[in-house]
This record gives C-alpha cells, structure tokens and sequence, in this order.
C-alpha cells in the first residue's frame, strides 16, 4: 500500500494566515465571497464595458449580484473594505486601469501614506520586514 | 534528444514592460534595473534556445474565477499579447511548441502530474515582460515558447516542494523528446512585494537574496519554504517565488550560477533575477 503521507491539516494552515499584520490572504472563503466583485472587476477588461461603466456606474453594478455592501466599497474606491469582501488586487486592478490609476498609487491608497509619501518609502528600500511579520509574535 | 540547458529566474513587474514599450530603459529610474539584463541578453545571443518552458502566472486576463487550474501547460502554435485593460502589449505574437508542449503534457500526466490542457489563450504581462526583459524589442521573438501557468493566487497555491517535483518531471519528459532542441527553463515572478492592504510595499531584500543562493549549488532547502513563510517575509505577492522553484527543480541535482542582479525598488517590487546552468 502506499506510504500517505500525512499533509497539512487545512484547518491549521489557513489559521496561521490570520496572523500576518494588515494582509489578507485571498483563502477559498475569501474567494467565494468576492467571486460576483472579481468577475465585475475582470467585466472592466473590456472597452465597451468600461464606457457603459465609466457613463453609470450604479447601474452597471446593479447589474451584478453584489451586495449593498460591495457595491458602496466600489463606487468608493475602499480597496480595503473590498479586500475584506473578498476581491483580490489583481481583479480589483482592472478598476485601478478603468480610472486611470497607477498600480502604485492604487496601493498606497490602502496604506496609512499619501501616494508621494509611498512612493518616497519605496525608493527607500520599502516597508521593513521587521515588526510586520507576525501578529501574535510581534516580530 | 532535447535537453534543458539553462534555468533563468526573473521578476515580471507589469511597469518593466511599460518602460520597454515606452523607450525609458535607460532613465534613472529604469536604467540600473536593465543594466542587470545585459549580461543575460547576450548570452542569449550565443545560446539561441529553441524552445523555452516558461514558467509564469495569469493576473486575470487568461483566466478568471470561473476556471483556477493549479499547473496549465500551453499546447497551442500561438498566443497573442492579452488586452489587460490599456490595450495588448505592443509585442510579437508568442509562438508556440505544440510537438515538445504535448509530449511535456503527455509524459507529465503519465508521471502523476495532472495537467490542464490549454490550446487557446491570450498570455500577459507575466509572460510577455520576461521575453522583453531577455530578448529586447525584436521583430520575432528569437524562441518557441512553451506558456505553464501556475496558479499563485487563490489558496492554497501548490507547495514549494510539488513546484520543484513538477520541475523534476519537466527535466525527465524534456530528455525523452526525441528532436535535438536546446530548451531553457524560465522561473518568473516575485521576489518580495506586497500589492494589497495596509502592510503593501514590504520589501526583503536579505530574504530574497538568501533564496536566490539555495536555488546554487545542491541544496534542496527552498523546497521546504511553507507558504506561510513566503507571506510573513516577501509579502502576499513575493509567493510567486514558488514559479522559480520549478526551473530550478528542472536543472538537475547541481547548479551552477552564470549571472545574478537585485534591485530595489520596481513600482511596488524587488526586481531578482538569476542565470543557472546544470552542473551534474
């Protein structure tokens, strides 16, 4: 019989996921929730969807089975709340290129920076490692 | 008989290919990024690879939600530029391998790894950035392009040491073709950034640089890098590193380092890249 090889227990390996500061891991459950908000997002890869989006965005949403919820975080651009529902940045960038935002100015939006302080940390080396690595463990 | 001659890891930042495709190679911005590709481009002047299996993931252009395979290898004779919202990429067509793609898809199945089958699809930036990064603007690009996309997106994402296992059967089914090719091996994407959330722009350099040395020599200790691992230390993104681990994992035992170049920072990103040769 072959050896089965004990594999990681899902349980414990999507636990430890919640324990990186400011992060959120684009797990199954997180992809289920925001399925409706990624497929929109990935709607906007397409020119006439994006005029129709760009002429009435209520209305192009309210064609989506979105919830309340969602919808309000997308008209307002609240890519961490859209995190939180489930989309993942590399849907939620064709919404960055539908408005004509940089990839780097749409994620400092996310972080506690101006866009120009962002940048500036960047070229700086980036955001230490040191101290943002572990909730629980604080290192 | 085919055989892999050569292992190139790579960032694929989208921004690379704006440069290129922009003529801002050699601004100060963008200049000490490319410098690092000089070495690599004409070295792949005189290696004239035929085929090339590159390693690589879709940011949602090929794929959406409705289809995540874990590992999809290219069968098609050709793949065009993807439109990723600002219009395709003003770059060759990609042309394919489909003899070398399905004796690699057939011997990988029989060999426990169970492919997905693509004849058609758009390939971006993710693909497209490397052949830039390597090959310049040429009218043609200079190689078969042999696409395998693995999912780096929705968890779990495979592990580092099934990445470098697939790398393992890629080497075994490449040396059973029976054409003479010279195939290289491209691992692409990473090293650490993090594009989403309040922890975005985390960058490592000493991390990142500890990885590029376990992919020289014998060591097998990157296989064992849990996930977990690559998120606390290259952030949500830098886990696209596990892509480098099946080049490496195709290279054989032993590996010998040809060029190396680190930069920080691209946009959002740490720029690695790595020349490796077999040395079995």
């Amino acid at each position: 019989m072959a050896d089965q090889k004990p594999t990681q227990s899902i349980h414990e390996y999507l636990a430890e996921f919640d324990d990186i500061p400011g992060t959120r891991v684009y797990t199954a459950a997180r992809a289920r929730r925001g399925y409706h908000i990624n497929q929109f997002a990935m709607s906007l890869m397409k020119a006439e969807n994006r005029e129709r989006f760009k002429a009435d965005e209520k209305a192009y949403l309210d064609e989506w089975d979105i919830s309340d919820e969602g919808k309000a975080a997308l008209l307002a651009r609240d890519y961490n709340k859209l995190l939180d529902l489930g989309g993942n940045v590399y849907f939620l960038s064709k919404l960055f290129s539908t408005d004509g935002l940089s990839f780097a100015e749409a994620v400092s939006t996310m972080t506690d920076m101006t866009f120009p302080e962002y940048r500036e940390m960047m070229l700086q080396g980036g955001r230490s490692p040191e101290g943002n690595r572990s909730i629980k463990g604080g290192y | 008989m085919a055989k892999i001659t050569a292992g190139v890891g790579s960032s694929h930042v989208p921004l690379l290919g704006v440069a290129v495709d922009q003529g801002k190679t050699q601004d100060d911005y963008f200049g000490p990024i490319f410098a690092g590709y000089e070495w690599t481009r004409e070295w792949e002047k005189t290696e004239k690879p035929d085929v090339i299996v590159l390693v690589y993931n879709d940011h949602a252009s090929a794929f959406d939600m409705k289809i995540v395979p874990t590992f999809a290898i290219g069968t098609g004779a050709h793949y065009k530029p993807a439109d990723e919202g600002w219009g395709p990429r003003q770059v060759p067509d990609v042309e394919g391998h489909p003899d070398l793609a399905w004796h690699i898809a057939q011997s990988l199945i029989l060999d426990d790894f169970d492919m997905t089958i693509i004849n058609e699809m758009d390939v971006d930036h993710g693909l497209t950035v490397p052949l830039s990064m390597m090959f310049g603007t040429p009218d043609k690009w200079p190689a078969k392009i042999i696409p395998l996309a693995v999912n780096v997106v929705t968890y779990p994402v495979p592990s580092g040491n099934r990445c470098w296992a697939l790398g393992e059967a890629i080497k075994r089914a490449v040396e059973s073709f029976p054409e003479d090719l010279n195939v290289q091996i491209w691992g692409t994407g990473g090293m650490s950034h993090q594009l989403q959330g309040p922890r975005a722009g985390l960058l490592n350099r000493e991390w990142d640089n500890k990885f590029l040395d376990l992919l020289v020599g014998d060591s097998q200790e990157a296989r064992a890098i849990p996930h977990i691992e690559y998120l606390r230390e290259t952030g949500s993104e830098g886990i696209e590193m596990v892509m480098w681990l099946i080049m490496r994992g195709a290279l054989g035992k032993t590996t010998k380092c040809l060029h190396r170049h680190y930069h920080i920072p691209c946009s959002n990103t740490a720029i690695g890249h790595i020349v490796l040769e077999p040395a079995d």
